[in-house]
C-alpha cells in the first residue's frame, strides 16, 4: 500500500472499508500491517477515558480509532429496564484473540462503564450491571489482534409507579 | 462480597456480588448536599493465586454490582480470590472455593 | 361531551394534580408486560439483598450493645432463638409486651431488651439514607425473613388483639384522607390496574396478588439501591399519598401489616425479594 498519512488512512477505513477489513482480519490479514490501533499499546489504565462525557470522547481517549460492527460480538441486554439503576448487560466475543472488552452507555454522564482485560485463561464472556440515565444504546467493543469490533443495542428506561 | 464459583462445562463461572454505593458524584442527598463520587475503580480475580481477570470501572457500574466472568479449565476445589479497590483507596478481598453445580 | 371524553377530562385533571400518577389504567400491552417480566427474570438471581442477609446473620450472632449480648435468645414468636420460619407468622401478639408486633417491632424489642440499645435512637433512623450502608434493623430483617423462605404464610388470628389489629388494619386500608382523598384501596383495592408501567396488586382481599406481595417483603429495591422493609414501603405509600408521616412501629403501621399479612395467609414466603 502506498504511503498514506494516518489521518487519511483512518478516513478511508471509516468510510466502510472497516467491514471488509473486519472480514479480512478474521482471515488473518494482520500480517499485512494494516493495524489501525495506535502502536503504543493501551496497557495504561485508561483512567482518563472514564472521565469522558461522551462516547466519542471516551473512544478518543482510549485511542480506539476505528471500530467495525461485528455479528461476532454478542451483546445481550433487556429491551426495557424497569429501573435504570440496574441494567444487566452481557458481552461475549466469538472473535479469536479477544483481549479486551469495553462497555459504554450512550447519553450517560460518563459513558465508559467498564474495561475488562481478557487475560490468558479467561473466556471473552462477561456480564455486569450498569446504571443508565435514560433510554439509550449500550455499546460493547472488543479488541482482538489490535482491532476493534462493536455491537450495540437500545435499552428503554422506564420510571416506575408513583415516581420511585 | 458474595462469590459463587461453579464448575460448568469445563469453565469456572464466577458470580461476584459486591456491596458498594458506587456513587457517581452527581447526586444530592435529602438535604440537597452533593454526595461525593465513591466507586470501585479496579477489580482483580485470581484462581489459585494466578491472576485471571482484571477489570477497571467507572461510575456507570450499578450500586451493589454483579460481575460475572468465566475461567477456562479449572477444577472443583480451586480457590477463587477477588479483590477490589475504590477511588478512596478502600479495598476488600474475599475468596470462594469452586464447587460443582447443585443438582437440579 | 361524551361520557368517555368526560371521564378522560376528569382523568387529565386528576393527573395534572397528582405528579406522575395516571388514573388506574388498563393493563399494559402484552409485549411491554413480557419485556418487564424478562427484565425481572434477568436480575432475579444474584439479588443484592444477599449482602444484607449476610450482614444481618453476622449482626444476629455477634455480641453487641451495652449488654454485650447477641440476639441468639431473641423470641420472634416461635421461641427464643428460633429464626427459621418465624417471619411467616408475623405480625402476632406477644405475651411479654402484651401487644401485636410486626417483624421490625420485634427486632427492635430484642435489640433493646437483650442488647441494651436505646430504642429512641433505633427508631429515629431505621432506614439507610442515600449512599449509607444498610441499617442494622434492615440487615437483621433481611436475615430473619430469608430464614422463612419457603414457609407458608400463617399470620395468626387467634387472640382477640390479633383480630382487632386486622380489623383496624382493614379500616385503615379503606380510610380516605390527605389532599388527594386517597386510601390504600384507591390504588390497591381491585385487580387489573396500573400506574405507568407498574401493575398495581390488589391487596384488599385474600388472593394471589396479596400473597405474592406480602411474601416478597423485605426486598432489595433497585430504585432505592437498598434493602427496604415492609414498614419502609408503607411509609413510602403514605408519602406518595401526601398523608402525614407514618410513625415507625406505630399501631397504625402494625395494624396495616397485620391486615396485609392475614390477606396473604396460605402464600409462600419468598423474601428478601428483588423489586424495581
Amino acid at each position: 500500500m502506498p504511503h498514506v498519512s494516518r489521518r487519511r488512512r483512518r478516513a478511508i477505513l471509516n468510510r466502510g472499508l472497516g467491514i471488509a477489513l473486519g472480514v479480512a482480519a478474521r482471515a488473518g490479514l494482520g500480517a499485512i500491517g494494516l493495524g489501525v490501533r495506535d502502536a503504543d499499546a493501551q496497557e495504561a489504565p485508561d483512567r482518563d477515558a472514564f472521565a469522558a462525557r461522551s462516547v466519542a470522547d471516551a473512544l478518543a481517549r482510549l485511542r480506539i480509532l476505528d471500530v467495525a460492527d461485528s455479528p461476532d460480538v454478542l451483546l445481550d441486554a433487556p429491551d426495557i429496564a424497569e429501573n435504570g439503576a440496574v441494567v444487566p448487560v452481557s458481552v461475549r466475543s466469538r472473535i479469536a484473540h479477544t483481549d479486551a472488552i469495553f462497555v459504554l452507555l450512550d447519553r450517560n454522564p460518563f459513558p465508559l462503564a467498564a474495561r475488562v482485560d481478557i487475560l490468558d485463561g479467561l473466556a471473552p464472556d462477561v456480564a455486569l450491571r450498569v446504571k443508565m440515565a435514560e433510554t439509550a444504546a449500550v455499546i460493547a467493543i472488543v479488541r482482538a489482534d489490535g482491532r476493534y469490533w462493536r455491537a450495540q443495542r437500545d435499552v428503554k428506561i422506564t420510571i416506575g409507579g408513583c415516581g420511585g | 462480597m458474595r462469590i459463587r464459583a461453579t464448575l460448568r462445562s469445563g469453565r469456572i463461572e464466577v458470580r461476584v456480588l459486591i456491596a458498594h454505593p458506587m456513587e457517581t458524584g452527581l447526586r444530592k442527598d435529602e438535604a440537597g448536599n452533593p454526595i461525593p463520587a465513591w466507586y470501585i475503580t479496579d477489580v482483580t480475580a485470581r484462581v489459585n493465586d494466578r491472576i485471571v481477570m482484571k477489570t477497571a470501572w467507572g461510575t456507570a457500574v450499578s450500586k451493589d454490582p454483579l460481575l460475572v466472568f468465566h475461567v477456562l479449565g479449572g477444577a472443583v476445589g480451586d480457590r477463587v480470590t477477588v479483590d477490589w479497590i475504590d477511588n478512596r483507596g478502600d479495598r476488600r478481598t474475599d475468596e470462594a472455593t469452586v464447587v460443582a453445580p447443585a443438582s437440579p | 361531551m361524551t361520557r368517555g371524553t368526560a371521564v378522560a377530562a376528569t382523568a387529565i385533571r386528576i393527573a395534572a394534580v397528582l405528579p406522575g400518577l395516571a388514573w388506574p389504567a388498563a393493563p399494559a400491552a402484552p409485549s411491554t408486560h413480557e419485556a418487564i417480566e424478562d427484565y425481572r427474570a434477568r436480575i432475579a438471581d444474584d439479588n443484592p439483598a444477599e449482602l444484607a442477609v449476610a450482614k444481618g446473620a453476622s449482626l444476629w450472632r455477634e455480641a453487641r450493645g451495652p449488654r454485650g449480648a447477641s440476639l441468639g435468645r431473641c423470641d420472634l414468636g416461635l421461641g427464643p432463638g428460633i429464626v427459621a420460619g418465624a417471619a411467616a407468622r408475623l405480625p402476632r401478639w406477644f405475651a411479654d409486651t402484651g401487644a401485636v408486633m410486626d417483624l421490625e417491632a420485634r427486632i427492635v424489642h430484642c435489640m433493646t431488651t437483650l442488647q441494651g440499645f436505646d430504642r429512641e435512637t433505633l427508631i429515629a433512623k431505621p432506614f439507610a439514607g442515600a449512599a449509607e450502608p444498610t441499617t442494622d434493623i434492615e440487615a437483621i430483617a433481611a436475615f430473619v425473613v430469608d430464614a422463612a423462605r419457603g414457609a407458608t404464610i400463617d399470620v395468626p388470628q387467634e387472640r382477640p388483639e390479633e383480630v382487632a389489629a386486622y380489623r383496624r388494619g382493614r379500616a385503615l386500608f379503606h380510610y380516605r384522607a390527605g389532599p388527594y382523598d386517597f386510601s390504600c384501596a384507591s390504588c390497591h383495592g381491585s385487580a387489573g390496574h396500573r400506574i405507568r408501567l407498574q401493575e398495581l396488586p390488589d391487596l384488599s382481599r385474600p388472593g394471589p396478588t396479596a400473597r405474592a406481595t406480602y411474601a416478597t417483603w423485605p426486598a432489595y429495591r433497585v430504585s432505592q439501591g437498598a434493602l427496604r422493609t415492609l414498614e419502609w414501603r408503607l411509609a413510602d405509600c403514605f408519602r406518595q399519598q401526601r398523608w402525614p408521616r407514618l410513625r415507625y412501629l406505630s399501631p397504625v403501621a402494625i395494624d396495616l401489616a397485620t391486615f396485609l399479612g392475614v390477606n396473604a395467609n396460605g402464600g409462600t414466603m419468598d423474601a428478601p425479594g428483588l423489586k424495581r
